[in-house]
């Protein structure tokens, strides 16, 4: 292994930012509004998904202090549906979806092959127009009296008895799918047609592996869901009888493929938070990932498989046996290639000098919650288990492991590990590193003690529960607190270092990639000339060799 | 492997088939005319009663009008091999879709305990 330390690392260069980048480059609000830089239409994206982050945890806050005490008093039971059925449209369809993929992911994903740009930065930039009127929508419905439905929009309940927003909630995550689709097949085109020279597929970093993976899933899952929720406009505002049996519909019929893009979509929220770890463990163990193509093509598998389980969500729900037993069997086969990538980070970290900057503090807690949360994904999986616990704490628990645990934990991980590329600046350590800490105390201490009172019999989405469960939910609404204070304070201090924090300089990790071979912000073509890549992935010696060769691709 | 298309490098563009590969205009019509045709064997169809066999025949009927529609119509016929896996891999999906969906319609009836 190579003995670089962070503080020997070459191209350490303090003056970088005082060149033109694509900060500076332009000035005015057109010149954000009108643009069709990737890395420009990833800073829009990154503060509207970062407020409606903040929109979506003030319902989950809400929740929690209702949930102080067993009685239901300080919200109407109506109140108390609309709030977690916000909570969870909200964080899904506006933050976890588009969050690694459309901010870190149209940062870093063109500079990492040596591109100028995505292949369609039209396209690109019209996907942040459509993501911001599916938000709008969404807006509309918080501020003119909510939904009830949940974030899953079941029916009948949606298309017969809600009389709140259905219709807007609906358009809105249905406007919103349209953004998603367009950013998957702006990363594949450009992942197949924009590598650099020489960077050929097996030398690509597993991030572009994960973000393929991704856009995969992104293309051939969101469909379904736009064709599921125009279904559910049409039965709802013309009364075609689509999923409602009195009209000669089926119910179950809405499940399947309501489904059929929501588990996949999980994978659109957690497969690029895998992305993001890889290149995390990498940077800070100083190796090359452990059994590279497993980790890449575990990538592909997950994609495939989170396809064929859908119906785990439906096992109480009346579906056949038969259909119960192929989907309970499937979805234990998703686990192999998730637990894949697991123990080949894990590998990769063995006998490595790993340095403990903010970054991997994220990696670290990435790992053993989205382990904890995998693990109780197959307790779920296993029908009998499921049958006990389904519509508990216990699943709210589970999917908060894998969605909060991991998918949010990569984002924070990624956005420090990035942030000196992004804005030319580092971010406070000492600060980072206190937040990571309050992220995962608070993490665990609200969602654990769920596992416990779920598994005990508490249901999920009542306002009022029976009083044995209170000292729980006590803790939990405790650690939500410390969890906020761990949210809000890398808002304060990533704000800070615009201004105060230390220049970085263009490769301040010393690490292995396309993105550290250029300055810090990149330029607004983000490499002065194309790149060529003589180096495999994470190859430590070869690309400090090929940047003392170049001196700055 | 190495394939090195940079964006300065447009000359051969997915989608943009060279001049002399696309249908002719002939093609088009012969084309138009059997979907005006299947049109109007749809409709035929639906007039006479085949018991089991009405669903699946008008399905037939209908899923080669699709078949022609995108292999001409969308140009697709005259697309590179990676057009071709991006259509193959969507209807694959559709397949799995429906596969697992009967899977829980048709078993329904099944008592396996
Ligand atoms: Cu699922």
């Amino acid at each position: 292994m190579t003995t670089t330390t962070i503080d020997e690392a070459p191209f350490i260069e303090p003056s970088t930012t005082a060149k033109r980048n694509y900060i500076n480059d332009e000035y005015g609000v057109m010149s954000w509004l009108l643009t069709r830089d990737h890395k420009r239409i990833a800073i829009l994206y990154m503060i509207s998904v970062t407020a409606l982050f903040f929109v979506g945890g003030f319902f989950a806050f809400m929740m929690r202090l209702e949930l102080l005490t067993p009685e239901g008093d300080l919200f109407t039971s109506d109140t108390y549906n609309k709030f977690f059925t916000l909570h969870g449209i909200v964080m899904i369809f506006f933050f976890l979806i588009p969050a690694i993929p459309a901010v870190l992911g149209n940062f870093i994903l063109p500079i990492m092959l040596g591109a100028k740009d995505l292949a369609f930065p039209r396209i690109n930039l019209l996907s942040w127009y459509i993501y911001m009127i599916g938000a709008i929508f969404g807006i509309y419905v918080i501020v003119t009296g909510g939904v009830d439905t949940g974030w899953t929009f079941y029916t009948p309940f949606s298309t017969q008895y809600s009389n709140t927003h259905v219709f807007a909630t609906t358009m809105g995550a249905f406007i919103t799918g349209f953004s998603s689709i367009l950013t998957g097949l702006n990363f594949i085109v450009t992942v197949h047609r924009m590598r650099a020279p020489g960077l050929t597929w097996f030398r690509l970093p597993l991030f572009v592996w994960s973000m393929y993976a991704t856009s995969v899933v992104m293309l051939l899952a969101t469909p379904v869901l736009a064709i599921t929720l125009a279904l559910l406009m049409i039965e709802r505002v013309l009364s075609v009888g689509i999923f409602d049996p009195a009209l000669g519909g089926d119910p179950l019929l809405y499940q399947h493929l309501f489904w059929f893009y929501s588990h996949p979509a999980v994978y659109i929220m957690i497969l690029p938070g895998m992305a993001v770890i890889s290149e995390l463990v990498a940077a800070f163990t100083r190796k090359k990932i452990f059994g590279y193509k497993f980790v890449a093509f575990s990538s592909l598998a997950i994609a495939f498989l989170g396809f064929l389980v859908w119906a785990h969500h439906m096992f109480v729900a009346g579906i056949s046996v038969y259909s119960a037993l192929v989907f309970s069997f499937l979805t234990m086969f998703v686990a192999v290639p998730s637990a894949i990538k697991v123990f080949n980070w894990t590998a990769t970290m063995y006998k490595a000098s790993v340095s403990w900057q903010t970054p991997m503090l994220y990696v670290l807690g990435f790992i053993g919650l989205f382990t904890i949360g995998g693990v109780t994904g197959l307790f779920l999986a296993a029908l009998g288990v499921d049958v006990h616990v389904h519509d508990s704490y216990f699943v709210v628990a589970h999917f908060h492991y894998i969605m909060v645990g991991g998918t949010v934990m990569a984002y924070l991980g990624g956005i420090h590990y990035w942030w000196p590329k992004i804005t030319g600046r580092m971010y406070p350590e000492w600060w980072a590193r206190l937040s990571a800490l309050l992220v995962f105390v608070g993490f665990n201490l609200t969602f654990f003690p769920q596992f416990l009172v779920g598994y005990v019999g508490m249901p999920r989405r009542y306002h009022a529960y029976a009083p044995e469960f209170q000292v729980l939910n006590v803790l939990s609404t405790a650690g939500a607190t410390v969890l906020a204070a761990g949210y809000l304070l890398p808002m304060i201090y990533l704000a800070w270092s615009l201004k105060f924090g230390r220049r970085a300089g263009v490769n301040p990790w010393g690490a292995v990639g396309l993105e550290w071979a250029t300055s810090s912000p990149p330029p607004k073509e983000n490499f002065h000339e194309t790149p060529v890549v003589t180096w495999d992935a994470y190859d430590y010696p070869a690309f400090l060799k090929a940047m003392k060769e170049t001196q700055n691709v | 492997m190495a394939q090195s298309h940079h964006t300065t490098d447009h000359s051969d563009h997915v989608g943009h088939a060279p001049a002399h590969h696309e249908a002719s205009l002939t093609a088009y019509f012969v084309v138009f005319f059997a979907l005006m045709v299947f049109t109007v064997l749809t409709v035929a169809a639906s007039r006479v009663n085949l018991g089991v066999w009405n669903t699946p025949l008008a399905l037939a009927i209908a899923v080669t009008k699709a078949v022609m529609v995108i292999l001409w119509f969308m140009h697709v016929i005259h697309s590179p091999r990676m057009t071709w896996i991006v259509i193959i891999s969507s209807f694959l999906w559709l397949g799995v879709m429906f596969v697992l969906i009967f899977s829980d319609y048709l078993t329904r009836a099944f008592n396996i305990f």
